[in-house]
């Protein structure tokens, strides 16, 4: 009898001790062995993102010349003030622009620039004076009797980052500083919402972010058309030759491109890289046929039919094979001598002077006549020389709009400089600058943010290095370029946000993600459980024998000291 | 290995496919904006190009309620663009009609041959010829495109390709029957490009140039990789100027696998100038060209001298189509062809945009028209040196008015007299196949026969084959005529698994009027389950063998090479006057590879899991249970003794 407890006994501790391994060492081992890659993610970091406390700093000097203060002023004038306008967008977004004032008088020098016949000059003679900083502005605040402006105008916005403010005669009489700051304080609005951000640029540029309340709606067609922030833009200048039968076309798109649109890429380098190419197409018509309107003697297309125009032309136009940055499509549209002169009609039923239109983030058309420059006899084909001029002109006010420099009027009383041979003032850069950073970091804050809550809901998702690298180092741009727009610096808050949007990009795109995205639970077990059953149900048996002979054992006992 | 192919709606299909989402994005946005664009509004010119918005508030409002549903749906509208002119530039030119226009720096022809073959059967081969006075190779950016198409320029210049031949061919050509190809190539498709020598990481840059021509071509170019590609060292040389030769920039791939359809057609013929709408491309139809024997097209970019001292050079683009018509399928038994009848087409104009226009009627075997009698008869006669015969050709100018006669239109007529006639052999052809039985080993046997009666030439062999056949290549053995023929140059990379394949390029003189036979053995490897393709038990294909040779000429060939020569006969440079340059592919090759069960690794599983159980429930069970020493029962006899004794009351024992 001693004999069988004793092996029954050592039948227990066996049992035991495979449990035991089986639970020790088995199942982490394959937990360990089964279990997909997932590199760690600053997720804590990512979490912070998604409240989003976007702080715009823009430094503000304020130069009094001689003449509007007076030199008792002069030393209370307040070195600094700061201006905080705080708005809250939406409960995870909240916005706090940052107005930076400095006030002092204007030196020898610059009092001679301003003292220069015409405004234009006195803005050149500043600017070589002083450079100032991307994102900041200058604005002189010049006396009354300064002839630099016109009778009826009080505000001067130059070329570059400056502007003139002049002093009104009211005002002059009996002033105080304080008189004269809260005088000076709407203008100064009025301007830095000109010069440099709105509040209006600045909610659109966040559109990713935050989903328009209805009560924005009718500035939702002026966002949409700027095409998105993007690394680089492609431009394709496309001539539609639709009968080279009657027209051999010559166009000198290279020089255009040279004279016209050149120099302003040139200036918008900081923003993106742009590639410029141009084509040929033959034999491509509009997707509409015009109808001859006799009244005019000429054919006609609705605005309401464009929508039509492009759809055969977009299969002929081909995407860029080399980049898959986005392509700004501009078409100059050659008609076919019998369907010559073509207009655009607009709502109102009137020719298009211009006799072109643009789609939102794709590009424009411009059609153009020809038939005027032969004779209805000429031996065909004719050779016909493009005045680049003319469509240039108008290919570049399209580029711009599509581009998103904004082209909001002035208020009253404000004087705007021409925007001369390059096309974009200083300061309108300034604002696509400040734009897209806010959206640049909107989208990349949602990226990364919804990247993170994928790969938290589906666990099947393998996370390797290179992703958490793509993920921590746009987590840092993001918060770089978040920390540089609340120093004011413009130019390094773009530039990390260009970053961070390339990186969350490559992350959220990245192909080896889907590799095990779709690894069902089901087939999971059906694999383990050939396994897992055999092995399993020894062992719970046993145990759970060892368990009731233990609790019998026990019952016995209690039952014998009874 | 069929597929429906060459109705019309397939083509749209195939074109929409390939026109990139945009496209179809494009289609979306515009449905949708059919009635939201009332709501479109006009830009207004204001002092200095800024303009305002003018919002059109009535509409506005409905509007607005249709899109409160998805207001993150960017919705496409058009507006009117008013601006501003600006004042032209003194130096800018006038639109006007200009009496000389600049010369053009690009030039295209076409030109389209037709060749009656003996066998009855009608070989049609189109080219089309963009040259363009450019530099792309100095590094210059070259982004103003004419004629050449602009995909293509783009690759090119991004790429650093120095040289690009594509082709996608449906069909083999078959030597015996049709005689030599005016430009060969081998079934499925094929790449082969030459990289500039700056380029660092050609690898790479082959990896992404195939994955972009494969979006241009609507092809699986993509499936290119290490495992299909190999660098001949002498079998590919540049065609066109340029002597790097230095192999490590060159690449060459073919997937003899892909199926060449409507949806290659499509973006080929959208690369010409006139595209499909006027010229001799409105031939191109494809429901008619894929109801043929043989069809192959393909794209030729290369550099080339624009003058004989070769001072300026230009890209040349070559489009290339090839198509032999079957005469027993769609000839109801008459012997007679018109180009209506195998295009389904007639010609009425030259492309606008060409400086040449030509159709080539080859009417060398019918001198007295005894033969076949073509109409509309022409005077013009041409001869050209090709593939080392000189050949005379009937020419029909499409540019002259007078070509398409008082019906403006052109219909090629073709009617046989007689059947009679015996084609001249060709010099030089190829075939290939596997020998052995089982799925261990095999033996791939190359035949490559000279049909020259008295002159013996050299031919370079190329043999790409993929790692999975493993080839012994101490087996090789190449003879002619009953007697070893040792080569005199081998070039042999050995494979490596998953990784690269064989390559064996050797360089065999072949003896007058004989076979050579080049035999290796291999055996077959077992594949990974997720390496087997969809269809495992189709076979796995092996790419044609390449034959390049310089074959001895009959007459002098012509190696001036900047005259003015048909395009048909001026792709190979010709170097010397008695001999020509020629390419013969072979067969590929279609091997069974030992294909397992593919519910294997679920029966393995389970039979593995089975096993470890049974194996470890006994452990188990030795392990933990109490053996105890049972009294051994009473046997049968004693029982029932038992039961006797009982019965009689005596006491059991």
């Amino acid at each position: 009898m001693a004999t069988t407890e004793v092996e029954r006994r050592r039948g227990q501790l066996a049992a035991l001790a495979i449990a035991a391994v089986v639970i020790v060492l088995g199942v982490p081992l394959w937990w360990k062995t089964t279990e997909t890659y997932r590199a760690w993610l600053p997720v804590s970091h990512i979490k912070e993102l998604d409240i989003l406390q976007l702080q715009l700093s823009a430094d503000v000097e304020v130069v009094f010349a001689r003449g509007t203060v007076t030199p008792e002023q002069q030393k209370k004038v307040p070195l600094t003030l700061t201006q905080d306008d705080e708005h809250i967008i939406d409960e995870s977004t909240s916005l706090r622009y940052r107005y930076e004032t400095k006030y002092r008088t204007a030196t020898i020098m610059e009092e001679d620039a301003l003292n220069q016949p015409t405004a234009a000059e006195a803005d050149l003679s500043l600017h070589t004076l002083s450079e100032s900083p991307c994102g900041s502005l200058v604005v002189y605040v010049i006396p009354e009797t300064s002839s630099l402006l016109p009778q009826d105008d009080e505000v001067y916005i130059g070329q570059r980052r400056t502007a003139l403010l002049r002093i009104s005669a009211q005002t002059k009489v009996g002033r105080t500083l304080e008189q004269l700051l809260t005088y000076l304080e709407p203008r100064m609005k009025q301007i830095l919402q000109v010069m440099s951000f709105s509040h209006n640029d600045i909610t659109a540029a966040l559109s990713d972010r935050v989903r328009l309340s209805p009560g924005n709606k009718e500035s939702i067609p002026d966002n949409m058309r700027a095409f998105k922030s993007s690394p680089g833009y492609e431009i394709t200048f496309s001539l539609l030759n639709p009968d080279p039968h009657s027209h051999r076309l010559q166009w000198d798109i290279e020089g255009a491109v040279e004279t016209y649109i050149q120099p302003l890429l040139t200036k918008l380098a900081p923003l993106a890289n742009f590639s410029i190419d141009s084509q040929m197409l033959y034999y491509t018509m509009l997707g509409v046929n015009p109808r001859f309107d006799g009244s005019r003697g000429t054919y006609t297309i609705n605005s309401d039919s464009l929508a039509h125009v492009i759809n055969p032309v977009e299969a002929r136009l081909g995407s860029n094979a080399a980049s898959s940055n986005p392509v700004l499509n501009f078409l100059l549209y050659v008609p076919d001598a019998a369907h010559s002169p073509l207009h655009i009609l607009d709502r109102q039923k009137q020719e298009v002077t211009s006799n072109a239109f643009h789609s939102p983030r794709w590009g424009g058309i411009m059609v153009y006549n020809v038939n005027g420059f032969y004779e209805p006899e000429a031996a065909l084909p004719v050779d016909i020389n493009i005045n680049m001029a003319k469509v240039m002109g108008v290919f570049l006010a399209q580029l711009r709009l599509l581009l998103g420099v904004q082209s909001s009027s002035p208020p009253p009383g404000f004087l705007m400089a021409p925007c001369g041979s390059v096309g974009l003032a200083d300061w309108e850069l300034d604002r696509l600058m400040w734009s897209r950073s806010v959206e640049n970091v909107a989208t990349a804050t949602t990226t990364i943010t919804s990247l993170a809550q994928l790969l938290d809901q589906i666990g099947n998702i393998v996370i390797n290095d290179n992703i958490a690298k793509q993920v921590s180092s746009a987590v840092t741009s993001l918060q770089l370029a978040v920390a540089e727009l609340e120093a004011g610096n413009l130019g390094f808050a773009l530039q990390y946000s260009k970053e961070a949007i390339l990186a969350s990009e490559r992350a959220f795109f990245d192909p080896s993600l889907l590799h095990l995205l779709y690894f069902p639970d089901d087939q999971k077990f059906a694999i383990y459980i050939p396994l897992f059953l055999p092995m399993c149900v020894p062992i719970l048996l046993s145990l759970l024998k060892i368990v009731s002979e233990a609790r019998k054992k026990r019952r016995e006992k209690f039952a014998k000291k009874d | 290995m069929t597929r429906q192919c060459g109705s019309e709606s397939i083509e749209n299909m195939a074109a929409h496919r390939c026109s990139s989402s945009a496209a179809l994005v494009v289609l979306c946005y515009i449905s949708f904006s059919v009635f939201i664009v009332a709501n479109s509004q006009e830009t207004k010119p204001t002092v200095e190009n800024h303009a305002t918005v003018v919002e059109d508030t009535q509409t506005d409002t409905e509007t607005a309620e249709k899109s409160t549903e998805q207001p993150a749906v960017s919705v496409r509208e058009w507006e009117a663009t008013e601006t501003e002119e600006e004042t032209p530039d003194s130096s800018a030119p006038e639109t006007g009609v200009s009496s000389s226009g600049p010369h053009p720096k690009d030039d295209f022809q076409e030109e389209l041959v037709i060749r009656p073959l003996h066998s009855g059967d009608i070989y049609a081969s189109f080219q089309f010829r963009t040259l363009w006075e450019t530099d792309f190779l100095s590094g210059n950016k070259v982004s103003h495109y004419r004629l050449f198409p602009k995909s293509l320029g783009q690759v090119i210049s991004k790429f650093s390709v120095r040289e690009l031949h594509i082709s996608f061919t449906q069909g083999y050509w078959r030597t015996m029957q049709w005689g030599q190809p005016f430009l060969p190539s081998p079934p499925g498709a094929e790449l082969w490009v030459w990289f500039q020598d700056s380029v660092t990481d050609v690898d790479g840059t082959w990896k992404e140039l195939t994955n972009v021509l494969s979006g241009i071509f609507c092809a699986s170019l993509n499936f290119i990789d290490s495992t299909n590609t190999v660098q001949p060292s002498a079998s590919f040389k540049p065609l066109g100027i340029g002597n790097v030769t230095d192999h490590r920039f060159l690449r060459y791939a073919t997937l003899p696998r892909e199926i060449v359809c409507t949806e290659n057609l499509t973006p080929w013929k959208k690369l010409l100038p006139c595209g499909s709408k006027a010229g001799l491309a409105v031939l191109l139809k494809s429901e008619k060209l894929f109801h043929s024997s043989f069809h192959s097209q393909a794209v030729h970019i290369r550099p080339v001298c624009q003058d004989l001292q070769c001072k300026t050079t230009s890209w040349e683009l070559r489009q290339t189509l090839n198509v032999v018509f079957d005469l027993h399928t769609s000839g109801q038994g008459k012997r007679e062809w018109s180009l209506f009848k195998m295009f389904s087409r007639t010609l009425t104009e030259a492309c606008p945009l060409a400086s040449s226009s030509k159709i080539y009627i080859d009417i060398t075997d019918n001198p007295e028209g005894e033969q076949f009698e073509v109409t509309p008869a022409t005077p013009l006669l041409s001869q050209a040196v090709v593939l080392g015969d000189r050949r005379t050709f009937s020419v029909y100018d499409l540019t002259q008015q007078i070509t398409f006669g008082t019906v403006r239109s052109l219909n090629l007529l073709i009617r046989w007299k007689s059947s009679e006639g015996d084609m001249l052999r060709p010099l030089l052809h190829a075939e290939r196949y596997v020998a052995g039985y089982g799925l261990q080993t095999g033996e791939i046997h190359t035949l490559m026969y000279n049909n020259h009666p008295y002159r013996s030439f050299p031919v370079l062999l190329l043999e790409s084959v993929p790692w999975y056949l493993r080839l012994y290549i101490h087996t090789l053995t190449v003879t002619s005529k009953g007697k070893d023929n040792k080569p005199s140059y081998i070039h042999y990379q050995p494979s490596k698994d998953r990784e690269r394949p064989h390559l064996l390029e050797m360089l065999v003189q072949l003896p007058p009027n004989s076979a050579t036979e080049v035999t290796v053995q291999f055996e077959r490897a077992l594949l990974k389950w997720t390496e087997y393709t969809p269809d495992p038990n189709h076979g796995f294909y092996v790419g044609s063998s390449v034959i390049s040779s310089l074959v001895p000429s009959i007459v002098a060939m012509d190696t001036n090479s900047s005259q003015d020569r048909p395009l048909f006969s001026s792709f190979f440079p010709c170097k010397e006057e008695s001999s020509y340059f020629m390419r013969v592919y072979t067969e590929p090759l279609l091997v069974n590879l030992p294909t397992p069960d593919f519910s294997m690794p679920y029966n393995v599983i389970c039979l593995t899991c089975t096993v470890v159980a049974v194996g470890y429930g006994s452990l188990y069970n030795l392990l933990t249970r109490s053996f105890q020493i049972e009294e051994p029962s009473p046997g049968l006899a004693k029982r029932i003794a038992n039961i006797i004794r009982k019965l009689r009351g005596v006491p059991p024992l």
